[in-house]
């Protein structure tokens, strides 16, 4: 069953259309990759999807239950979100930073087992040496994953991350999409996640869906959704598409070289 | 699992800290309240002074030093306390605005709100006009004027999408507005009342009662109390409006609630006292340092500390020129500006 859906949304800031009628669904244990040019709705759609903003046609089903009619904390604890950007400023620990995941559950005091999952998040993303260190003392890796750290204590089905790799290099960006792929097929969670990077994309996730534009452009298995003729039209790059490796590559090409042979 | 065992532990080191910083602060704040009782013309010693505090407290088991009961009690007590509370309230209120703004340059005094009471009083001193008549004027106006300032800013919040960003810049701007009017009274008022209006920006506890202390000490027990209760959403807030967001915070109303009972708590203080510039900056800022940001022990413990500089501030400003007094508004500035001047030189993640 398709822990999150979203059906038919379509969302204006005005009279300005950003998204239009979009629809697609997560499984359990599926990496969904939200990719598509700047501008093209991204952050928009993950944010109607969380519920910070209120698509005017359409609906979000999560775990069954439209979430128009579901109470902030009820969704917290039913989908989390990692936003963009991570600029922590605040002189809290990771242990009380990850803690904070629990806030949809605590009522004031912290329990004995809520203190558990966050040891055993931390244990999970390789961050018991830094418990007691400040967020903000951290590296653009070590940050991300405390933000993933927090979204998993929150238990829920589904996370949404906003370029949870951006600012990362190329060893920390595998290491984060690592994490998040083994978690959806162990946990049976549904992750999704915007992304820039198309061959981080097609190499970590089980589906794509292609925003051009607000609109669906394409939605499928990387290997069918990435190919030369989207890259042009949704784009508008010339690049070869590498298909006899694990997974699809983009390889982008200047323009006019293409013809002259690669 | 040793692992997690590990964590825990370290964990219960974090609270125990926190338990220890707020005791040691309590405990130190009673010697500071009966030192500050000493200080004056009349010498008494720490120990008359407790004694004639209890006096006053257990007629029956404690019997005062002559004359020390009427000059602790009438004179002196109710200042000493009016300071603490004072103090206690003012950085209260500039925690949590640091933490719904996310700008460690926020306070009461940063964001228009003591401007727009200096324009309140100066207004009642060089214009005579207000809402209520009498001796209450220049306070009811101060009052009215400071909340008016967090009302402007929520309206334009409001309209323009309630941020961090929107509020300190709606804050700014009507900071610069607020000094210009007050500038505009003092450049029309006499010589009288641009003295008075200046003594009044002085900020000064020198004018307190046992009323006055009363009212302040009801509003700061009946908020700060709700604030504690909502450490977790003021957590979330502070981590940003979209985390808070995810984690099941209703972002615009829990902004504008805080952001309402901390220009409340701000309000009824410097109504009373003038501008107190900085306590509700620094506080904070040295609670942090000291015990990290959770605001379960984050506002009890940034108002203990404000309190305490509070207090220290005005026995300072009482015996450094004694018999004159300083007003204390001027002495927190001189702590203050020191302070945070170091503040933004090493901060590490400024």
């Amino acid at each position: 069953m398709a822990l999150l859906s979203v059906d038919d949304l379509s969302f204006a800031y005005r009279d300005r259309t950003v998204l239009s009628r979009i629809s697609f669904s997560v499984d359990a244990g599926e990496v969904l990759g939200l990719v598509g040019p700047n501008g093209c709705g991204k952050t928009t759609l993950i944010k109607c999807v969380d519920g910070m903003l209120s698509p005017q046609e359409g609906k979000v089903v999560l775990g069954g239950r439209d979430l128009g009619g579901m109470h902030r904390r009820e969704v917290a604890r039913a989908m989390a979100y990692v936003p963009q950007s991570a600029g922590n400023q605040t002189a809290s620990t990771v242990f009380e930073t990850v803690l904070m995941g629990r806030r949809p559950y605590l009522n004031w005091t912290v329990s004995p087992g809520d203190e558990e999952r966050v040891a055993a998040a931390l244990d999970l993303l390789d961050l018991g040496g830094l418990a007691f260190r400040k967020v903000a003392e951290l590296s653009g890796g070590e940050r991300q994953r405390v933000m993933i750290a927090r979204a998993l204590v929150q238990e829920t089905g589904v996370i949404l991350l906003d370029e949870p790799t951006s600012n990362l290099d190329i060893r920390h960006q595998m290491a984060v999409m690592e994490v998040l792929h083994g978690l959806a097929e162990e946990k049976g969670l549904a992750v999704v996640i915007a992304l820039h990077d198309l061959n981080l994309a097609a190499t970590y996730c089980h589906r794509l869906l292609v925003l051009a534009e607000g609109s669906i452009y394409g939605y499928g298995a990387p290997e069918e959704v990435l190919t030369p003729e989207m890259l042009g039209s949704v784009y508008g790059i010339e690049a070869v598409v590498k298909q006899d490796l694990p997974a699809p590559y983009v390889v982008p090409v200047r323009p006019g070289r293409l013809k002259e042979g690669v | 699992m040793e692992e997690s065992v590990i964590l825990r532990e370290g964990y219960a080191r974090l609270k125990k800290t926190r338990t220890v910083f707020i005791g040691g602060l309590l405990a130190l704040l009673v010697i500071l309240v009966g030192v500050a009782v000493t200080l004056g013309s009349a010498g008494f010693t720490v120990g008359e002074s407790y004694l004639a505090i209890l006096a006053g407290l257990f007629p029956e088991t404690f019997t005062a030093p002559e004359m020390a009961d009427v000059i602790v009690w009438d004179y002196r007590l109710h200042r000493v306390l009016f300071a603490v509370v004072a103090g206690f309230g003012l950085a209260v209120a500039g925690s949590v605005m640091q933490g719904i703004l996310r700008n460690p340059l926020a306070s009461p005094f940063t964001l228009g709100i003591s401007s727009a009471a200096a324009t309140g009083a100066s207004v009642a001193i060089v214009l005579g006009a207000g809402f209520v008549g009498g001796e209450y004027l220049i306070i009811a106006n101060a009052f009215l004027f400071a909340l008016l300032a967090s009302v402007a800013i929520y309206g334009m919040a409001r309209y323009r999408g309630v941020s961090s960003e929107t509020m300190i810049l709606a804050g700014i701007a009507l900071m610069y507005l607020f000094s210009a009017v007050t500038s505009l009274l003092q450049y029309v008022g006499t010589a009288e009342e641009l003295q008075a209006v200046v003594f009044w920006m002085f900020g000064s506890v020198g004018k307190s009662t046992w009323p006055k202390l009363g009212l302040v000490t009801l509003v700061i027990a009946c908020t700060v109390p709700y604030l504690i209760y909502r450490a977790w959403d003021l957590n979330a807030l502070a981590e940003g409006d979209e985390v808070a967001a995810g984690l099941g915070v209703p972002v615009e109303r829990s902004m504008m609630v805080f952001m309402m009972v901390a220009s409340l708590i701000t309000a009824v203080i410097i109504c009373f006292t003038g501008t107190i510039g900085f306590i509700g900056l620094v506080a904070p800022h040295i609670t942090r340092m000291a015990i990290g940001g959770d605001y379960r022990t984050l506002i009890p413990a940034s108002g203990l500390v404000g309190a305490v500089l509070l207090l220290a501030a005005d026995s300072v400003g009482r015996s450094i020129l004694a018999p004159q007094v300083l007003p204390v508004g001027i002495v927190t500035a001189f702590l203050g500006v020191p302070f945070f001047i170091y503040l933004f030189m090493h901060r590490r993640d400024a």
